[in-house]
């Protein structure tokens, strides 16, 4: 029998020579989408996480070929349209895009070249789960990886619609959504993400999150030492934070970072969309339908009369007004 | 060549004198109100399989989830036309009139049945006619929200702002055309020998003097200015 792997705490080792088992599996669910009531595992996983040093990172899109490579994804050859990023955007064959923002530094009059590798937060309250509407096709494990099940996605594009950062992608091939899985399935025999494994500045790395967390704090303290007053760790409370955390140089403005969202949260228009539009609105139909069909069946309902009838063979047969027939004793 | 009638459309006529009977729809008119009806229907039963997970197993009714969100929006551009076609037909008879006021203020005596106490009314009351706009102003709501989140077709065109606010109105107005919807059909079936004239297309005499006296007088006055039969 094979050992059973451990949870990850780097990105850095190198798998051991025998095949190991999987740590953590379906059991270890704790969210699913379009299902209430998901029973919760009897344990609870190390949380885990990835925090992408902005500081640290050269631009080189390691991780970027490594994602591609690990994933065996294919993306698009495409023209060089004079900008670095490449492809253009995320794609359903790009999990994570090295974006690259030219700042000018208005207290140093220094041009400052940002580059922030984009991809799933991997949010511990994450919108594409809320607003998927497929029940299973995107589930929520204990120790924080955010997955999507392709074989239950329907390509809609609702985690599109729900997700707070613009990260998931539909195929127009086999209309599935895709994003970055965390690399769930390195991560569940012990490895490392790909992106982490292949930095070749660690400025990509990975564990529990607390490890993470206590880490980008010296980062931190360096950056401050170095002049960056506004040092900080990049992981929003919005969202309950993610799974996927920035060290920036300047996380007063995160903005300035290619449009990384200051409060990002679940937008309240998706909150609307799927709480009280949905239980209102289907409680009214239900209401109006159940009322409607009861109504229909004990009143008696609006019968044409044996005057009515009388009155139109008048009309058309005799040509006559009925209402001037004195005997009905209408008016005149 | 008599001026264009007031109360009813022109195919408008006395089917036979025993008894009597009066044609309202041909048969180009029901088969588009069919088709819409149709469609309808389906583009409910597949828009709540996406809109409440526990609907979700409506989805069988279309051949499974990614089948159901393929088709929905393509059974709503069939509906969106197969009205467009329809309003061309009804839309002139549907503009409010005079007595129109009047008969909403008596809505208590719709209620009852005391039709004694109504005016007299062309093909449509104000009922019809509010399901009539209901459907017009929804459907148009619906087809532009519904393209916005058309995934398959607009892709990644559109904004995620715009997505959002597309995908809660889309499922707001589908909440109230659902509605219109039941009133329409309750209306119809509360209101006896109504649903013929979507079947056979025609509505006995008696129903016409009840419920649509100056549409059945025109007819009327028309059919005895015509030849003899």
């Amino acid at each position: 029998m094979n050992d059973m792997a451990n949870s990850p705490t780097t990105a850095v080792s190198n798998p051991p020579v025998q095949p190991t088992e999987a740590y953590f599996n379906a059991g270890d669910i704790v969210r699913i989408s379009a299902t209430r009531n998901v029973p919760q595992p009897d344990r609870q996983l190390e949380k885990l996480a990835k925090l992408i040093d902005v500081s640290k990172c050269i631009g080189c899109k390691a991780c970027q070929s490594a994602c591609v490579e690990w994933n065996d994804t294919h993306p698009e050859i495409e023209e060089n349209v004079g900008v670095y990023e490449n492809p253009h955007d995320l794609t359903p064959n790009m999990f994570t895009l090295m974006r690259f923002a030219e700042w000018e530094n208005p207290a140093t009059n220094d041009l400052e070249w940002l580059i922030r590798k984009d991809g799933c937060m991997h949010c511990e309250d994450p919108g594409c789960l809320k607003a998927c509407p497929a029940p299973g096709a995107i589930v929520q494990y204990s120790n924080g990886i955010v997955d999507f099940v392709k074989d239950n996605c329907i390509g809609c594009g609702y985690c599109v619609t729900g997700c707070p950062f613009d990260i998931p992608r539909i195929s127009q091939v086999d209309h599935k959504s895709y994003k970055c899985t965390l690399c769930s399935d390195r991560v569940a025999v012990g490895q490392g993400p790909a992106c982490a494994k292949a930095c070749p500045t660690q400025a990509i790395v990975f564990g529990t999150k607390a490890d993470m967390q206590a880490h980008a704090e010296t980062r931190i303290e360096d950056l401050k030492s170095r002049g960056y007053e506004n040092a900080g760790l990049y992981d929003p409370a919005g969202v309950g934070g993610t799974h996927v955390m920035y060290v920036l140089h300047h996380a007063d403005k995160p903005g300035i970072y290619n449009e990384l969202p200051e409060n990002p949260r679940i937008s309240p228009i998706v909150e609307g969309w799927k709480g009280v539009t949905k239980t209102a609105g289907l409680a009214v139909i239900g209401l109006a339908a159940v009322g409607a069909t009861l109504h229909g069946l004990f009143s008696r309902g609006n019968e044409v009369e044996e005057h009515d009838t009388e009155a139109a063979k008048t009309l058309v047969v005799e040509g006559r007004d009925p209402d001037e027939d004195p005997h009905k004793g209408g008016p005149a | 060549m008599a001026h264009r009638p007031y109360y009813s459309e022109r195919g408008d006529r006395i089917e036979s004198r025993a008894p009597v009977e009066v044609s309202r729809y041909r048969g180009f008119t029901r088969a588009n109100h069919w088709v819409t009806a149709f469609c309808l229907i389906a583009l409910a039963l597949s828009g709540l399989a996406l809109f409440d997970p526990a609907l979700y197993f409506l989805t069988a009714l279309f051949g499974g989830g990614q089948i159901t969100r393929w088709i929905h929006p393509i059974i709503g551009v069939v509906l969106f036309v197969s009205f467009a076609l329809m309003f061309i037909q009804l839309w002139r008879l549907n503009m409010p009139k005079p007595e129109d006021t009047t008969w909403v203020t008596k809505i208590g005596d719709v209620v009852k049945g005391n039709e004694d106490n109504l005016p007299e009314l062309g093909k449509y009351n104000a009922g019809q006619k509010f399901v009539f706009w209901g459907m017009t102003g929804l459907i148009v709501v619906l087809i532009v929200s519904g393209v916005l989140i058309w995934q398959q077709v607009v892709g990644h065109l559109v904004s995620v702002p715009v997505r959002r606010v597309a995908v809660l109105v889309h499922a707001l107005a589908a909440v109230a055309i659902i509605l219109v919807f039941i009133m329409h059909v309750y209306a119809a079936i509360w209101t006896r020998g109504t649903l013929r004239a979507m079947t056979r297309g025609t509505v006995t005499g008696g129903w016409a003097w009840r419920h649509h006296r100056k549409w059945l007088r025109e007819i009327a006055s028309r059919d005895t200015k015509g030849p003899a039969e």
